[in-house]
């Protein structure tokens, strides 16, 4: 029998705030442990969330970037349950009113098709602390500073029908927080994470399967593989005739498989209602536009403007809007050159190479675009080749200076003295007559050969195009 | 509305209470008691009328995205049954 997988997504991925959402507290990653919890987030007696502006203003901002409907009205809820890293007993979030309705992204899949992924819901809530399983005595370590972190979660329809549409989602989600820079989209620290629902069906069944639910991967990697083994994994059970349970399951990276997390002995209760400790959120038409406003350009709108102010191939148009820092060092680096074929070139193909070489972030990049610009006029002008260029950015990720001082400093300025390379060609066809004897006889792939004696003799420094219409003038009187 | 004896159990493990045998069948009384002036009130034809999600008409007032708080661990911790290193130690929870 032939399966469909379906799979739905709810990604939580925290809010760059300043401050905690319902208090004062920093949210600065990585402070001693407790320093940054105070009597709101440790849900101390007799204190009362607030709630942070700019935690709305980053959700409106969200909604609108998906198309969605920002609710005029939105309340918060408490979410009941025990675990000792949530001190109050509850955690505040949103059921039945959440600040973002209905909305929507279009994914691209590898064969270039597009595809449109329904957005059910986002709501605002709380971030939990921190366990710590680690052996103190036989006890467990709560570190709360993380507790009262802005999250919002992101709930998609079941739309996804294969691990790589539900990570192109994923990453759809992740470049659009960032472009909007509402958050830092760090997975390492937790600042993005997603569960996943997944079910199997038979193809043509309109009823859904029993899905499992996949908690708290954190890498775009362990998504694709946690999801393909989820599906595995049941696809088996069901043709061996057993039945799928509802579970939460996680996924072992180490192991390369998923296991059952939770017993579900008991069901769980959230029993949400309205929290009294909060009022409604109210937003009018005029804040939604104010915010509106302040909206940057979107990485759909950025890569379509890509392919027609710059001629870029859909591909590397892709490429370049996928990450918000990423666009803005290659336009950067055209606004430094002039020349937009050139500077994607050079930024996908060469920069590209060294920073994925040593896993770093373009915003970490030794070399920046002024330089890298730099570099690339100095082909323009026919001051080096494009082969010594790459010797001189080598240089310049190595921190050895910018382009203009290590072309000096090395002596790598291009020979465009015709006298000087005429002078070189002559002699190396005056050394090989029995090469100057076969090419004339017909042999026309030795011009390689002579370009390359040529090329040797100068360091590589004599402009190409020169040596080769020389050569073949002269090989050809 | 009559509960039972389980449905109390349920509720006082649902809120981590330790309930006395004895007692449960006062909180059973006293709950259903609760339960059927709930029932009472659902009993009103509210068709047409905005669900209230606070008695007051007011909405949320924000506070500006500012950090505020100062580090009070040490004031906190010298009421904790038990801290180890800045962190709060508990029972250990295994998943």
């Amino acid at each position: 029998m032939d399966w469909e997988p379906v799979i739905g997504l709810e990604i939580h991925t925290q809010l760059a705030t300043k401050s905690k959402i319902f208090s004062g507290a920093s949210t600065a990653y990585g402070a001693a442990p407790n320093t940054q919890a105070c009597a709101v987030d440790l849900g101390l007696p007799g204190v009362l969330p607030v709630l942070n502006e700019a935690v709305v203003t980053m959700a409106i901002k969200f909604g609108l970037a998906i198309e969605a409907e920002i609710a005029p009205r939105s309340v918060f809820a408490r979410k009941n349950y025990f675990y000792p890293d949530l001190p109050k007993g509850y955690q505040i979030s949103q059921y039945e009113l959440p600040i973002v309705g209905r909305g929507h992204v279009d994914i691209e899949l590898e064969d270039g098709t597009r595809k449109r992924i329904g957005i059910t819901r986002a709501h605002l809530e709380e971030d939990a602390g921190k366990s710590l399983h680690e052996d103190f005595h036989g006890m467990t370590g709560i570190d709360l500073n993380r507790a009262g972190t802005p999250l919002i979660e992101i709930v998609s329809e079941p739309d996804m029908r294969s691990a790589a549409e539900a990570v192109a989602y994923m990453r759809k989600i992740h470049a659009l927080v960032r472009y909007l820079g509402i958050s830092d989209g760090n997975m390492q620290e937790g600042s993005f994470r997603c569960d996943a629902n997944v079910s199997v069906r038979p193809v043509g069944e309109e009823r859904m399967g029993t899905r499992s639910e996949l908690k708290n991967i954190n890498s775009f990697r362990f998504v694709e593989r946690a999801i393909e083994i989820e599906i595995e994994r049941q696809i088996e059970i069901l043709e061996g005739g057993g039945e799928v349970v509802q579970e939460t399951r996680l996924y072992d990276a180490e192991r390369d498989e998923t296991r059952s997390m939770r017993s579900k002995e008991e069901a769980m209760d959230y029993r949400y209602f309205p929290d009294p400790d909060l009022l409604p959120v109210e937003i009018t038409a005029d804040e939604i536009e104010a915010v509106r406003a302040t909206l940057p350009e979107l990485p759909d709108a950025r890569r379509a403007r890509f392919e027609s102010e710059y001629q870029l191939s859909a591909d590397d148009a892709a490429f370049l809007t996928a990450a918000r820092e990423t666009a803005e060092f290659y336009e950067a680096t055209v606004a430094a050159c002039g020349d937009a074929r050139l500077a994607a070139n050079w930024v996908r193909g060469e920069l590209f190479g060294y920073l994925n070489r040593e896993n770093r972030d373009i915003t970490d990049s030794p070399v920046s675009a002024a330089m890298l610009g730099a570099l690339i006029r100095r082909i323009q002008d026919n001051t080096i080749s494009g082969k010594i260029a790459k010797e001189v950015l080598e240089a310049m990720w190595k921190g050895e200076g910018e382009a203009d001082a290590i072309i000096e400093a090395r002596g790598l300025r291009q020979i465009t003295d015709t006298g000087a390379i005429e002078a070189e060609v002559d002699r190396v066809i005056a050394e090989n007559p029995k090469q100057v004897e076969q090419y004339r006889g017909g042999k026309t792939k030795l011009m390689g050969f002579f370009v390359g004696q040529v090329m040797k003799a100068t360091g590589g420094k004599a402009n190409p195009a020169q040596v080769n219409e020389l050569i073949r003038k002269k090989l050809g009187g | 509305m009559s509960l039972e004896k389980k449905d109390v159990e349920r509720i006082a493990h649902l809120a981590r209470l330790a309930v006395d045998e004895a007692d449960i069948p006062d909180y059973a009384r006293d709950l259903g008691n609760i339960l059927d002036l709930v029932a009472q009130m659902d009993a009103v034809d509210t068709t047409g009328v905005a669900p209230m999600a606070h008695p007051m008409e007011v909405s949320q007032r924000l506070r500006p995205d500012e950090v505020t708080e100062t580090d009070q661990r040490e004031r906190f911790q010298a009421i904790a049954p038990k801290v180890e290193n800045g962190l709060y130690l508990v029972p250990q929870v295994i998943e």
